[in-house]
C-alpha cells in the first residue's frame, strides 16, 4: 500500500452509468428508442468487470445500474400478461425499458447542454476582464492568524497524522484529491452556513496520511491567500477556522 | 454634463470597478437619466470596436463591462494572468441541469444525471457559479439551487434568456408530440 498510486490506468471516463450506456449506444448507432438490451447488458458488464480487474474505484451506481439492466434483461423475456388482453396500448406501457430510455433521453439533452456551456466558458476564456487589485494576492500587514502560529498549527497537524497511523488503514482506494480540490471543499464548508469548522473537523473523512497532508496544505494554501483565518481561545484550545472577511471578493450573486 | 465628459465618467467608472455596473447604477452615479447613460455607453462602445483598440465595452450580468478583445487572447494569455481552471465535465453537467432546471435539488439533479453530486455541486458553490435559495416544501426540506450573477459573469451571459435554446428539448417535445399523436390512430 506504501507505492499507492504509483500508476495510473487511462480508461474512458464516464460521469456514471448513463453516461456510459449512452456511450455504448452512440458508438454502435443503435436507436435509444428501441435498445437491443440483451446486447447492451452484455457490454455494460463487460466494462464493470474491467474496473473491477483492474481494481479502480467505482461508483456504486454502476452496480445499481448492472442490475437494473438484468432486470429489463430478464422482464422482456417474460411473456407480457396484457398482451392477451388485446389492448395494444397497455402492452405498449409495459415496455420494461421505458423508463430507461426515458432517463437516457433526459440525461443526454442535459449533456448537450453542458456541452454548449463549456463552448461558451472557452469563448468566454477569450476575454479578460480587468481585475481590481483587491482581488489579487494582495500583501498586507493583515495578519490571518490571530492567537495561531504556524508552529501550533503543526503541533494539531502531527496529532491528527498520529490518529492516521494508529487506525491502520487496509486498503483504500479512494478518489485522488489535489490541494485545489480540498480547498474548494474547505471553503464550501465554511459558505454553508456553518461559518466556522474546528481544526479537527477539516480531517473528517480523510483516511490516509496523503489525504490529511493534503487537507493540511490546503489549509495553509487558504490562509496565506488570506481566504481564512484561524483562531485560538486558550493555550492548547481547539483551533477555529473561519472565512475571512478580507479575501471574500464576490458578491451574493 | 456634456457628453464628452460623460463619456469619459463612465469610462473611468467600468475601468475601476472591473465587475459589470448597471446603467441604472452608473446614472445614479453620475446624476444623470438612465437613457442618456444608456446612449452615450452605446456610442462609446462604437468607438472601442475600432480595430487601433484593445478592449470591448460587453454586456453582461444585467451590467456593462470592459473586457479584452478575444482576438487579442494570443497576446494577453502570454501575460500568464492567474486564471480558473475550466469546470470539469460533471461540474458542467451539474451546472446546465440547475441553469435550466432552476430551481432544483441536489436530488432531482442527482436524478437526472445518474450519479451523486456532491463533489460538483461543492465546486461551483465554492465558485459562487450557484448557490443555496430556500428549501423545498417536500420531505426532508432539501435545499434549492439558482444560478448567481457570476454564473452569467462567468459565461458571459446578459441574462438566464441569453442561455443557449435548449433546442435538444424541443426536438425532442415535438417528437413526443409525434409519438402521442401516432398511439390516438
Amino acid at each position: 500500500m506504501s507505492e499507492n498510486s504509483a500508476y495510473t490506468v487511462s480508461l474512458p471516463v464516464f460521469e456514471g452509468p448513463l453516461d456510459l450506456l449512452l456511450h455504448l449506444i452512440d458508438e454502435q448507432e443503435l436507436d435509444i428508442y428501441d435498445i437491443p438490451i440483451a446486447q447492451i447488458t452484455e457490454q455494460y458488464l463487460a466494462y464493470v468487470r474491467t474496473l473491477r480487474e483492474l481494481d479502480l474505484e467505482m461508483a456504486g451506481e454502476f452496480l445499481v445500474m448492472a442490475a437494473t439492466l438484468m432486470e429489463i434483461k430478464a422482464r422482456m423475456l417474460l411473456p407480457s400478461p396484457s398482451a392477451e388482453d388485446g389492448a395494444g396500448e397497455e402492452a405498449e406501457d409495459a415496455d420494461p425499458r421505458e423508463e430507461l430510455v426515458r432517463r437516457l433521453v433526459e440525461y443526454r439533452r442535459f449533456k448537450a447542454l453542458a456541452q454548449r456551456l463549456h463552448d461558451l466558458e472557452r469563448q468566454h476564456m477569450l476575454t479578460y476582464p480587468r481585475v481590481p487589485q483587491a482581488d489579487g494576492e494582495q500583501v498586507s500587514d493583515w495578519v490571518p492568524v490571530e492567537g495561531v502560529s504556524l508552529l501550533q498549527l503543526v503541533c494539531a497537524f502531527r496529532k491528527v497524522l498520529e490518529s492516521i497511523e494508529d487506525e491502520h488503514v487496509a486498503e483504500v482506494i479512494r478518489e485522488k484529491v489535489t490541494v485545489t480540490q480540498r480547498m474548494r471543499q474547505i471553503e464550501y464548508l465554511l459558505d454553508r452556513g456553518e461559518g466556522c469548522l474546528t481544526f479537527v473537523r477539516l480531517f473528517r473523512g480523510d483516511r490516509t496520511r496523503l489525504e490529511v497532508v493534503i487537507t493540511f496544505l490546503a489549509l495553509l494554501e487558504l490562509i496565506r491567500l488570506g481566504r481564512v483565518r484561524c483562531e485560538q481561545k486558550r493555550a492548547f484550545g481547539e483551533i477555529r477556522i473561519f472565512r475571512a472577511r478580507g479575501g471574500d471578493s464576490h458578491g451574493e450573486g | 454634463m456634456r457628453v464628452r465628459q460623460l463619456r469619459a465618467v463612465l469610462e473611468a467608472l467600468l475601468f475601476s470597478s472591473g465587475e459589470p455596473l448597471s446603467a441604472e447604477r452608473l446614472a445614479e452615479i453620475t446624476r444623470v437619466d438612465v437613457e442618456q447613460v444608456r446612449r452615450v455607453l452605446m456610442e462609446y462602445a462604437e468607438e472601442l470596436a475600432d480595430d487601433a483598440r484593445g478592449i470591448l465595452l460587453v454586456e453582461v450580468a444585467g451590467g456593462y463591462a470592459l473586457r479584452t478583445k478575444p482576438s487579442l487572447a494570443e497576446y494577453v494569455g502570454r501575460l500568464e494572468l492567474p486564471r480558473v481552471a475550466p469546470l470539469s465535465n460533471a461540474a458542467l453537467e451539474t451546472l446546465a441541469i440547475i441553469a435550466y432546471k432552476q430551481p432544483v435539488t441536489r436530488a432531482e439533479i442527482e436524478e437526472i444525471r445518474g450519479v451523486r453530486c456532491d463533489a460538483a455541486l461543492a465546486t461551483l458553490l465554492a465558485r459562487r457559479l450557484v448557490r443555496e435559495a430556500g428549501r423545498k416544501d417536500a420531505p426532508g426540506r432539501p435545499f434549492l439551487y439558482v444560478t448567481t450573477r457570476q454564473f452569467l459573469e462567468y459565461f458571459g451571459l446578459r441574462d438566464l434568456a441569453d442561455l443557449p435554446p435548449p433546442e435538444e428539448f424541443e426536438a425532442a417535445a415535438a417528437r413526443d408530440q409525434v409519438g402521442t399523436g401516432e398511439e390516438r390512430e
